[in-house]
């Protein structure tokens, strides 16, 4: 409300807006907490907020009780590996769509985004006893590729509606200066559509970091990610509720750090620029 | 501006990506359709048989199947609510001139990157336990009796997990759309002393329309397929209370090595998203035009 109002009501909902933050986010912050607590504290009633014994050792004892780093590795080669092969495919079909769009490019466009909502059960099956015959199950490769598939949609709609945006004058320019297709794209339309690359990868990133039904499915232990790692938690051999805060809290705080930097791509992305 | 040499260009460069993303879609597709008309069980992998659609007349006679056909709906439909009513609220909230509007986005979209395994575990364990969870805890204080979440609760308590991973991603969707409507529309409203109601359903939501439907079907398509929070806390139980129509499918493909049953329920799950996927793709289409 651009109006002036009175500032009691500005700060009543100030209060009330923090407080819904607050609770939205408790979760979190409670999960941040108990990493740091013996697994007494944890478990203690009343709970205990603040004034516990603050204690690191839950992360060592992540590392020893089952192989995090591995696990961690798992998910940064795949997030980004996957990604940046589908980036190297997206990005020439995205330039094609945005500079040299034919009369089929709409409805191209439109069945690309049509794969995005294929549920994963519809092809489960297959794709398990593929996997099972090629090799593939609980393999980088296999799982890296899945992952790649699922964001291919994303990125090439994310990039294309980016590059809508490019000036179409200065590739034309380019084009008149001589410079070949490769060059066009690589010296004079990366550089300019870098930040926009920037941020599709992010948001690629963050979907990828977090997919849970691929990975949970296909991987067991020398492919899986994090998102396997904490399901292995879910064993009801002994709550160990410190030790699963403080794997938790390896697991998401550095999608999360990077995820609040990348907001205004999450809208663009995940609704297909269908909402800006 | 295309030339005949950049459209040849073009489909060259567009070709990777319409292949891989064809034989991503199509190939697998087709094998589970092909599937679902077979007697093929991994535990006897020699003795497959064409039965045609028995396996559809099985798995929709089957009592399980209904079940998880309304355990989607119940857990698609309740999460929808939730998620957008709260959105709008939450998103209503923040558009206000209000300190730190910063810090508030940021704690409420927090949710939203939090992997699925986390989010079910750390709600059912450090929240949700009945002895030492947190909210055992505050129902204490006020003199009420523990809740056994999942225990007496299971489809609820999967649906407030669910709907505390989506609530940030409605709220983010509906405040990027509160912000785009025009300050002089609201002055002008406000000069004509519009209450705060009519001012909501005459002038803000007919705004928000748009966004609002493309977060529901954006988050039926997901909802439809909800699976990791389920594996995680109940595995589908108590009984068959909290199987949905994914979980459905992976237990009778992973678990019960049923091919053929697994692939007629897949089938009918990409039928059911198929529906919905129709109305976005007309929404995303128009868009696409203007």
């Amino acid at each position: 409300m651009a109006l002036k109002q009175t500032a009691g009501k500005r700060i009543a909902m100030t209060a009330a807006a923090w407080l819904v933050g607050f609770l939205i986010f408790f979760p979190i912050l409670w999960t941040f907490l108990t990493s740091f607590k013996s697994e007494l504290d944890a478990f203690s009633i009343p709970p205990k907020f603040l004034f516990f014994h603050w204690t690191a050792e839950n992360y060592f004892e992540v590392q020893s009780r089952s192989n995090y780093l591995l696990f961690a590795y798992n998910s940064i080669v795949l997030s980004v590996g996957a990604n940046v092969v589908a980036l190297l495919i997206a990005v020439p079909a995205a330039w094609s769509m945005a500079f040299a769009p034919t009369k089929r490019t709409k409805d191209l466009l439109m069945w690309m985004l049509s794969t995005k909502m294929m549920p994963g059960v519809g092809v489960l099956v297959p794709i398990y006893l593929l996997f099972r015959d090629l090799h593939l199950l609980d393999n980088r490769l296999g799982i890296g590729f899945v992952l790649m598939m699922l964001n291919l949609p994303i990125l090439i709609w994310m990039l294309y509606t980016y590059f809508k945006e490019i000036p179409v004058d200065i590739l034309e320019a380019a084009r008149m200066d001589g410079a070949s297709l490769v060059n066009e794209i690589i010296y004079v339309l990366t550089p300019m559509a870098i930040p926009g690359i920037a941020s599709t990868m992010l948001l690629a990133i963050i979907l990828s970091w977090n997919e849970a039904f691929w990975t949970l499915n296909l991987t067991t232990s020398n492919a899986a990610p994090l998102t396997a790692f904490i399901a292995s938690y879910s064993a009801p051999e002994g709550l160990f509720w410190a030790k699963l805060s403080a794997a938790s809290t390896l697991a998401i705080a550095p999608i999360l750090i990077l995820g609040w930097f990348s907001q205004k791509q999450l809208v663009r992305g995940l609704t297909f620029g269908a909402v800006k | 501006m295309a030339t005949q040499q950049t459209t040849i260009a073009g489909r060259i460069l567009a070709a990777p990506s319409v292949i891989l993303l064809f034989a991503w879609m199509i190939v697998p597709l087709a094998m589970t359709l092909y599937f679902s008309t077979l007697r093929y069980s991994l535990l006897d992998p020699d003795n497959v048989s064409f039965v045609a659609l028995q396996n559809y007349t099985y798995f929709l006679s089957d009592p399980n199947f209904f079940t998880a056909l309304a355990n989607t709906l119940v857990l698609v439909i309740s999460v929808l609510v939730i998620s957008v009513c709260g959105g709008v609220l939450v998103a209503l909230l923040m558009d206000q001139q209000i300190y730190g509007q910063g810090v508030v986005r940021l704690m409420v979209i927090g949710p939203f990157f939090v992997m699925p395994t986390v989010s079910a575990l750390v709600w059912k364990n450090l929240l949700m336990n009945p002895v030492s969870g947190l909210f055992a805890w505050i129902a204490k204080l006020f003199g009420l009796p523990a809740v056994d979440w999942f225990t007496n609760w299971p489809m609820a308590s999967v649906i407030i997990i669910v709907s505390w991973e989506w609530l940030p991603f409605a709220s983010l969707i509906m405040l990027t759309a509160l912000q785009s409507l025009d300050e002089e529309q609201k002055e002008a409203a406000a000069l004509d002393g519009a209450k705060a109601l009519p001012f909501f359903f005459y002038i803000v939501l007919p705004h928000i329309a748009r966004a609002v439907t493309v977060v529901i079907l954006i988050e039926t398509i997901f909802l439809l397929s909800v699976f990791a929070e389920i594996l995680v806390t109940t595995g589908g139980g108590p009984g068959t209370a909290t199987t949905n129509i994914a979980f459905l499918v992976y237990k009778q493909a992973l678990l019960n090595f049923d091919v053929g049953g697994a692939s007629a329920g897949g089938i009918v799950a990409v039928v059911l998203a198929n529906i919905v996927a129709i109305f976005l793709m007309r929404i995303v289409g128009k868009n696409l035009e203007s």
